[in-house]
Formats: structure tokens, C-alpha cells, sequence
């Protein structure tokens, strides 16, 4: 019997730096089992035993990428029938919170999304209203459902490492059925630079890049961050909606946010405030986000950016 | 002509965030005296209208419904929609449901939108925004398809329903997508959807006469004891106000800001 179930959901050839948070999570909430989808190379089943799962659960069916939501959320709920695990651990993406959303429903049990830390009794601490406040949460359930947030916990691997067994899921009939199908799928162009949601590092512009994200994009190659945008320049047009933090965009909780021509409206306070580390560069003394701001430099960001650009690459040699 | 239809949309009326919000109460709730309609609802509201008009509007026998949930300032999202063009308005309201976390309010949801399609025609589609801007769980409109038992396509960039069925861009993640699901549906659409419309003169007139059906617990069919804090499956158990972030060191760049940039961070182990 397993405590703690965590739902890894293709991963690809490696496993995300947010799986493994969660793993570290579930460890140490007891027993670990991982419910998988995809196919379980023999790297990715290696690092899963060396986070101390005990089992993992692969679902009956291989097309479940094929559809939105629904069938992974029957494939979960039969996965906690099988483990007998009382928390359910998913990362905090939309399909991460619908998933466990539905999971919820099913199975009766209370759902917390943006959780940034789990005590062992289940306890989940999440940060809401765009992190002006701190609260506790807890499920009165047998079950509980908890998305978690990335970059909350430093990923730690098990003491010793098992050689976790597997075991297929038989996924309801019924899950596949009712379900919206993806017709098509075009994947992205990759841009070789980390997820903006998971990045440790995010450097962002506003309006003040004036379509021109040349010199924020260098910066954050020198610093291996991700791009993040305002609401003003995506809706300019000037990057991809993708890349939009705030509100209506992206939530982010990096170690280190550069902002960069934008002004700080609460639209875009909302999804960066809880950044560890906030630097601001904008032409204007008085906006906002000079507030928050941990280092503020009132100047040109054309001036500002590339200059740091050259001196952090001159310092790594 | 395409097929009517008959669209529900949720409403939900939020503290403004343009201003300080507080969470307040035995039961850790939001505090909603200064609401507004969440800016979010306004594209599920233009994509029902849009496709409504698309099929001759009320006249050929389509449905646009705004539904809200709330105490008796949740009505006021409603007022506004019929406002800015909903045909007509179905308030939920009852002292039961303070409280309530997203099962509780899904499983009530679930009930008006059954009590509505009981009421006439089915219901063929259920659309909501892509998040509120409060409680920001984002999980109502997935655990409402789930208590429903339909389909949803959630982000939707674009949407159009043709042959009982939708199809919907998303753009979530890596992928683009192109999403199909069968009606009925649960669908959430983000902002890029389209432009809201405004309500303008016409419209604020015309709202006065629409009709906004009250419903009560009992109207739908649902226990005290299922919804409220006595039908949650989550708690709150403390909420404290982050203490407000203070300002640091702010320099004017004298032609060397980029380098003192570079010192912060190296001083901060950030490099």
C-alpha cells in the first residue's frame, strides 16, 4: 500500500525537473507510487527508483494523449484504487489542475491546486489572490487531490534507490467516452530555452522593449532563463500569448525575475510577486513596479540590458 | 441555417483587482463587497452571443442564459451580462451555499444547469472564461463536465459548433491543438477568443426587461448539507495577508547600470 501516488504524465526521454519535486514531496509523505503515461524508457525508470518509488502503475491503454483530460483522469482514479494511496500529487499546469479537478469528483476527495509546500499530515500551504495572502488548506476527505506548484521544493533523491515494480492499469471504458479527441496537433517551435513556468530564472519585457525583444532575449541566454512578457507587449504582438506573465498569463515564482520596460500594473504584479528576487529597469521613476522591486535601475533597458549581457559573459569567460 | 442553440454561461462577480483584496470570516472567504463581473466571463459571454447571432439570434429560437452563483451581489453579474447582451438571467441563491469550495459549487452548478435543461430544450453548450480572477482554483469548469458526465474543451482560442459537435484551437503548452468533443459540452475560453462587446444605451435599456429567474437549493433539488462549508471536501484553515514587499535599493543608470546589475546578482548568488 502505498501514501502518496504521483501522476507523471509523458515525460519524454527524461523526467521534468517538476516531477521530480513532486516525487521528493511524496517521499516524504510515506510509501511512494508513480501512475505513468508514455513510454517508460529505462533512464526515466531509473530515476524514478532512485526517488524511492516503490511501484509503477502504466494505464491499459497507449492513446490516452489523444484526449483531453477525461481519460487521464479515469486512468488516475483507477490508479489510487490500485495503489490505496490518500494523497494524489500532479504538477500544477491546466491539464495538471483539471486532472486532478476531475480526479476529485470521482473519487470524492477534496482538491487543493497552487500548493507550494505539504506538511505530513497533508496540511497544504498555497498562496492565493496573487500572493497577498498565505493560506492552510486541508481536505476533510479519505483522499486528497494536490497540484503543486514547481520550484517550491529542491528536488532530493531517496536515501537508497529501489527497483520499483510495475503494474498495468486497466482504464475505464468509460473514461474515453464523453471526452473531447485532439484532432490535430502541431507541435511549437522549441525554443531551446528552460519552460518559462518552471525557469529559475525569468527575464521579462513590457511595452518599453517596443517590439523589439532582441535585448531580452540575449540577456536571458546569458543567464539560461526563460522569456517572459506584459500582457501589453503580447497583445502588441511582439512574442507569443505563450510567453505572457500574469493574470490572465503565466504565474511564476522564479528565483530571479528581470523586468524590463514593464510597469507593473497588478496585472502583471498577479502572476510575478512571489518571485524570490525582483529586479526592475524601466525609463519611468514612478512606476510601479519599482515597489516591489529588490534592485530597481531607472534607465534605458536598451542601454541597461546589454550591457549587463556582455559583463555576465565576460565574467563566465 | 446552422442549428440553434441553447448556451449557458457562467457569471461570477469578483472583487475588482484593480483594488486590495481580503479574505475575511470563520470560514476564510473572499470578501466580495466591491465586485464587478470577472473580466474573464466577458469572452464566454461574447463567444455565446457570437453564436447565437450566427443562428438568427432569439428570434430562430436560440438560448444565450447567464447563470451566477452567489449571494445577493452575485445578481449584479448577471444585470451586467444581460446588460451587455445575454437573452436572460437565472440566479442561484441560497444561505446554504456560503462557502462552498469548487465540488460544492460544481455539484450545485450541475443542478441549475439540470433544472435549466429540464426547463424547455437541453442545454447544448456550457461556457465559462478561462479562470476567475479570485479563487483562481480553475477547477469548476472540469469538475462540472465530470458531474455532468460531458466532454470538455478547455482554452479555447477559437470555437465554432457545427453538426452537433465543437471544435475548438487550444494553444496550451507545447502543442497547438485542434480539440473536438460532441454536444453537450463543458467550454472554457481564454482571452485571445475575441473582443467583448460593451453594453451600450440600447443595451442597459433592454436588460430591464429581461427576465432573472431566482433559484433557490430546493428549486435544483440540492441538500443544505451538500453544499456550504458542510458540503466541502477542503478547508481553509488559516489566511494570512503576505507582509506587502518593500522596495530595495533603486539606482539611476549614470552609463555603468548594467555592471551594478551584474554585482547585484553575483552578490546574490544568482549568476
Amino acid at each position: 500500500m502505498a501514501n502518496a501516488l504521483v501522476f507523471i504524465d509523458n515525460p519524454g526521454a527524461a523526467l521534468k525537473k517538476s516531477s521530480l519535486e513532486l516525487l521528493t514531496i511524496a517521499r516524504s509523505l510515506g510509501e511512494t507510487a508513480v501512475a505513468f503515461t508514455g513510454e517508460l524508457n529505462d533512464d526515466v525508470a531509473a530515476t524514478l527508483g532512485a526517488y524511492g518509488a516503490t511501484t509503477v502503475f502504466q494505464p491499459s491503454v497507449d492513446d490516452l494523449d489523444n484526449y483531453l483530460v477525461g481519460p487521464k483522469a479515469a486512468y488516475l482514479a483507477a490508479a489510487v484504487a490500485a495503489s490505496g494511496a490518500t494523497a494524489v500529487l500532479v504538477d500544477n499546469s491546466p491539464e495538471g489542475k483539471e486532472i486532478a479537478g476531475r480526479l476529485g469528483i470521482k473519487l470524492n476527495a477534496g482538491v487543493i491546486t497552487d500548493v507550494v509546500g505539504v506538511e505530513a499530515d497533508g496540511t497544504a500551504h498555497k498562496s492565493v489572490l496573487a500572493g497577498s495572502y498565505n493560506t492552510t488548506a486541508k481536505a476533510t476527505t479519505p483522499v486528497t487531490v494536490l497540484s503543486v506548484k514547481a520550484n517550491n521544493v529542491e528536488p532530493a533523491a531517496a536515501g537508497a534507490a529501489t527497483a520499483p515494480a510495475t503494474a498495468i492499469v486497466e482504464v475505464p471504458a468509460e473514461g474515453l467516452a464523453n471526452s473531447a479527441r485532439i484532432a490535430a496537433r502541431t507541435e511549437k517551435p522549441v525554443s531551446g530555452r528552460p519552460d518559462l513556468s518552471e525557469a529559475r530564472i525569468v527575464v521579462a519585457g513590457g511595452r518599453g522593449v517596443d517590439g523589439d525583444f532582441g535585448p531580452v532575449e540575449e540577456l536571458a541566454d546569458a543567464l539560461g532563463a526563460a522569456v517572459g512578457a506584459s500582457r501589453a507587449a503580447t497583445d502588441a504582438g511582439w512574442i507569443g500569448h505563450d510567453a505572457q506573465v500574469g493574470q490572465t498569463g503565466v504565474t511564476v515564482s522564479p528565483q530571479l525575475y528581470i523586468s524590463a520596460g514593464i510597469s507593473g500594473a497588478i496585472q502583471q504584479k498577479a502572476g510575478m510577486q512571489t518571485s524570490k528576487v525582483i529586479v526592475a529597469i524601466n525609463k519611468d521613476a514612478e512606476s510601479p513596479v519599482f515597489e516591489i522591486a529588490d534592485y530597481g535601475i531607472i534607465g534605458d533597458l536598451f542601454k541597461v540590458l546589454p550591457q549587463a549581457t556582455a559583463e555576465i559573459q565576460k565574467r563566465k569567460g | 441555417m446552422e442549428e440553434t442553440l441553447k448556451i449557458v454561461v457562467l457569471v461570477k462577480h469578483v472583487p475588482d483587482a484593480q483594488f486590495d483584496r481580503h479574505i475575511t470570516g470563520p470560514g476564510n472567504t473572499t470578501d466580495r463587497d466591491e465586485s464587478i463581473l470577472s473580466e474573464l466571463d466577458e469572452y464566454a459571454l461574447e463567444a455565446a452571443l457570437q453564436l447565437a447571432e450566427e443562428r438568427g439570434g432569439p428570434k430562430a429560437g436560440n438560448e444565450v442564459i447567464a447563470l451566477s452563483m452567489g449571494p445577493s451581489g452575485a445578481v449584479n453579474a448577471v444585470k451586467k451580462s444581460l446588460q451587455i447582451g445575454a437573452y436572460s438571467g437565472v440566479h442561484l441563491s441560497d444561505d446554504a451555499l456560503a462557502g462552498s469550495d469548487a465540488a460544492a459549487t460544481s455539484l450545485a452548478l450541475a443542478a441549475a444547469i439540470r433544472h435549466i435543461s429540464a426547463d424547455g430544450r437541453p442545454v447544448d453548450l456550457v461556457l465559462t472564461g478561462m479562470a476567475s480572477t479570485d479563487g483562481e482554483t480553475s477547477l469548476i469548469p472540469a469538475q462540472l463536465a465530470e458531474r455532468l458526465q460531458f466532454p470538455q474543451v478547455t482554452f479555447a482560442s477559437t470555437l465554432e459548433v457545427s453538426g452537433g459537435q465543437v471544435s475548438a484551437r487550444r494553444d496550451a503548452g507545447a502543442f497547438s491543438e485542434t480539440v473536438e468533443a460532441q454536444l453537450p459540452a463543458v467550454v472554457s475560453v481564454t482571452d485571445q477568443i475575441n473582443e467583448p462587446r460593451y453594453p451600450n444605451f440600447k443595451g442597459i435599456l433592454a436588460a430591464k426587461k429581461k427576465k432573472i429567474a431566482s433559484l433557490s437549493l430546493a428549486d435544483i433539488g440540492v441538500d443544505a448539507s451538500q453544499v456550504g462549508l458542510a458540503g466541502s471536501w477542503t478547508v481553509v484553515e488559516s489566511a494570512e495577508a503576505r507582509p506587502p514587499r518593500t522596495a530595495g535599493t533603486i539606482i539611476t543608470d549614470d552609463g555603468d547600470a548594467g555592471i551594478k546589475l551584474v554585482d547585484f546578482l553575483a552578490a546574490q548568488k544568482l549568476l
